[in-house]
């Protein structure tokens, strides 16, 4: 099982994300925005970060491209979880380097097989 | 999986709550200076934070409505659209709709259909007003390719699995958007011992059905535009000849919206009982309690082999472990403290109201918001506050006209200031009005009967009149603040939450109310006072002082009533033993000590017979566990376990003496009289 960076400024967010991916059985470590969420990732070593774009200090998508930058980083799959579904934001994703696109409310089953999918 | 999602839903509540407050603050800020685009962003992203998450949680009214919020907040952050005032106004009720929205999903209430649909319209108008700018040209251009409805080839490369795509995703994508059926070509599939489940072997064929765009269709499968062959082509009719092949898709059924019932039954029972607490609160809480089992296996095992030469280090742990209670006893009282801000939150866009309403402009200012007050206080004070500021807007300060000729600024101050004071907060509502015109209070208050015709008294207690019930000088009826109607019940809430409220008044200067609050309900500093065989506390903020009493000093009234001289004053003595029924230690008034309290600005003398320590006693309700008793506030347990009754001093002193100021009054007098004539 995996270790999960979950980010996100809403709670109740964290905590679903949280709740859904520990009951799979891995574990978590919530970050509120970008930039705590870029602290965590170096500090502790993360399998997959699961990032919302919308957050205040640093957003998904620059903590996308700045993760990109590191060694450890370069190919972890990152997961943006969103309510932002624009075609422009997308693109804007993909080009910074996530792995794939999901967009909110999110139901926990296809979260946790998506997941599942990308950690190979 | 089994999933409830009724557990997040308080979180998702406040946070949300929270996010209007945000929103607010933040649209009040921009009327001033629309320029700041860090306070856009924060009300966009609050905005689309209760979006996102109402939709989360299947709240389809809110987000719905929030969706149209959010769009406008959108293109005010891309420079689309000006923020205007007259937008801010509309942003402001949708911030009151929506919270009215959360607030029927938490109470299970109905929503007011009404208001909503109205504030809607209003966000509808707003938004059609835009699409003469520049933006929305582009979007017409993409829109020009709208068919009935697109027949959609999908073949996924067989890696598009592993990029974290899921192609049922992108069909419940396209079916918000239309209806959708759809038929899989299985022929790909290798047979079983072949099979990878991590590869893709399937691809679909697809018929979407509505007014789409071609665009729209494009952006379901944006994501996978490099891993697959897509070919997206106006549906004809043909196309439809056997439905009976087409598989129908699996309709979209988030958990959300299965849930929620579930969700409103269970979430009432919880939703008052939630605080939320800062890290650090919990960390020094978890360091005492370390400490504490520290000195706890400590005290163990010097039990263990104990004589009376280690009776030292048994004193030392006894007080260790003391030290380590009153700071585990102060870190919990902590975590319900919460600053005071969160009280002060409302005001801003009440005053903005207000002075739209009244025509008046008022510069509020907020200081001390960071003072920390009980979570149960706090919650209470909420109402008597914005009773208070209503006023201060709406009778003191006065029009900018009024204003101008008076020499005054136009624009009025009103001050809402917090801050410690002793062991207790002050909260002081101060504006730069009119004042109170206390010619027509003391005349009011002599149609009422309150003091006789020809007494003048001080201004203080004239100003105090205005506390009484039905009491208002106001000449019309407002909708505002009314008619004085509640400044008794100010007074009322005040006090029970053991607090006080008084005024000052200056005319042509300002008005000041000082509300003063007690940290805490639940702790209180306390002087143990022994009168006979039982123990009294005395809440340690009513003492002034403690004295021996001489007899010379002691007057009596009419025969009964017992009073003494305080220096230049005379108080009533209260004989404890008297109105509790006790036996005291003697019946001798100078053999007793008399502690002299107050209590709603009035003095009193307190015979016992001992004082004994003083200490923090936990306060426990007489209400909720016996009933409630004249002259006590509550009670608590000590050391050694029996119950000692909490002193109400208030109480007592109107439980002795009948009712209050008129008698104190009236007894000065009667004792000046006395003097003159002795003398």
């Amino acid at each position: 099982m995996a270790n999960i960076l979950a980010v996100d400024d809403s709670a109740s967010m964290r905590q679903m994300v949280a709740f859904t991916l520990k009951s799979a059985g891995h574990t978590v470590e919530e970050a509120v925005d970008g930039s705590e969420a870029f602290e965590v990732a170096k500090a502790k070593g993360v399998d997959l970060v699961l990032t919302d774009v919308n957050m205040p200090n640093m957003d998904g998508i620059t903590l996308t491209r700045n993760l990109r930058t590191l060694p450890n980083y370069k190919f972890t799959p990152i997961l943006v979880l969103t309510t932002e579904s624009s075609s422009e934001k997308k693109k804007e994703g993909k080009a910074a380097g996530a792995t794939g696109w999901l967009v909110k409310p999110f139901n926990p089953d296809q979260l946790l097989s998506t997941i599942k999918r990308v950690l190979g | 999986m089994n999933f409830d999602m009724s557990q997040f839903q308080q979180t998702f509540l406040e946070e949300s709550f929270e996010g209007l407050d945000k929103m607010e603050a933040g649209l009040l800020t921009l009327e001033e200076d629309s320029s700041d685009v860090e306070v856009v962003n924060t009300v966009f992203r609050a905005a689309h934070s209760i979006k996102g998450g109402s939709g989360t949680f299947g709240f389809s009214e809110v987000t719905a409505f929030t969706h149209v919020v959010e769009t406008l907040l959108d293109q005010v952050r891309s420079k689309e659209r000006e923020f205007t005032s007259a937008l801010g106004n509309v942003l402001l009720e949708s911030v009151d709709v929506i919270r009215h929205l959360l607030c029927a999903v938490r109470d299970e209430e109905p929503i007011d259909e009404n208001h909503r649909s109205e504030v809607q319209s209003k966000l509808e108008t707003m938004l059609t007003e835009v699409s003469n700018s520049s933006s929305d040209s582009t979007d017409e251009q993409n829109e020009q390719v709208v068919s009935k409805g697109w027949l959609i080839r999908f073949v996924p490369k067989a890696y598009l699995l592993k990029t974290g795509n899921d192609p049922v995703l992108m069909f419940r994508g396209l079916q918000e958007l239309g209806e959708v059926q759809c038929s899989v070509d299985i022929q790909q599939l290798p047979a079983f011992n072949d099979f990878n489940p991590e590869d893709c072997f399937l691809n679909w064929e697809l018929t979407l059905m509505g007014e789409v765009s071609k665009d729209q269709v494009e952006e379901i499968f944006e994501w996978v535009d490099e891993d697959c062959d897509l070919e997206i082509e106006p549906f004809e009719e043909e196309h439809l000849e056997d439905p009976s092949n087409l598989e129908q898709a699996e309709s979209p059924s988030p958990a959300a919206a299965s849930s929620t019932t579930k969700e409103r039954t269970t979430t009432k029972s919880t939703e008052a009982s939630s605080i939320r607490v800062g890290t650090d609160k919990v960390d020094s809480l978890v360091n005492m309690v370390g400490e504490l089992v520290i000195t706890q296996s400590m005290l163990g095992q010097l039990s263990e082999d104990f004589d009376m030469s280690k009776l030292d280090k048994l004193r030392d742990g006894l007080s260790q472990l003391e030290r380590n209670t009153r700071e585990l006893q102060e870190s919990v009282m902590r975590i319900r403290m919460m600053p005071i801000s969160f009280a002060f939150n409302r005001i801003p866009r009440m005053v903005h109201d207000l002075c739209n309403k009244l025509g008046k402009k008022v510069d509020l200012r907020m200081s001390g918001e960071g003072t920390e007050l009980d979570k149960t206080v706090l919650e209470k004070i909420v109402d008597p506050l914005v009773h208070l500021i209503r006023n201060a807007v709406d009778h003191g300060v006065e029009d900018p006209e009024t204003r101008k000729s008076q020499g005054k600024e136009e624009v009025g101050v009103v001050h809402l200031h917090a801050y410690h004071k002793g062991g207790n907060i002050v909260i002081e509502i101060k504006d730069d009005g009119a004042g109170i015109n206390a010619q027509k209070v003391l005349e009011k208050a002599r149609q009422n009967g309150l003091i006789g015709a020809e007494e003048v008294p001080p201004a203080d207690v004239i100003y105090d009149f205005i506390f009484h019930a039905g009491f208002s000088t106001a000449q019309e009826v407002s909708d505002v603040s009314g008619r004085g109607v509640g400044m008794d019940v100010v007074r009322k809430n005040i006090k029970a939450l053991g607090g006080q409220v008084e005024v000052q008044s200056s005319e042509g200067v300002g008005t000041t109310f000082s509300i003063r609050l007690p940290l805490t309900l639940a702790i209180l500093d306390g002087q143990l006072i022994r009168v006979g065989d039982s123990t009294f506390i005395l809440p340690l903020i009513s003492i002034i002082e403690s004295l021996q009493i001489k007899t010379k000093f002691m007057k009596s009234l009419a025969g009964k009533a017992l009073v003494y001289k305080l220096r230049d004053d005379y108080i009533p003595i209260i004989r404890l033993h008297s109105t509790m029924g006790i036996e005291p230690d003697s019946l001798e008034l100078e053999n007793g000590l008399l502690v002299v309290v107050e209590g709603d600005g009035q003095k009193a003398g307190l015979v016992v017979d001992d004082l004994l320590s003083q200490q923090q006693v936990v306060i426990k309700s007489l209400e909720s566990n016996y009933k409630r008793v004249e002259g006590f506030s509550g009670a608590t347990i000590l050391g050694d376990g029996t119950v000692a009754l909490i002193l109400d001093i208030p109480g007592l002193i109107k439980y002795s003496h009948g009712s209050t100021r008129d008698v104190n009054f009236n007894l000065a007098k009667e004792l000046e009289e006395q003097a003159v004539q002795m003398a």
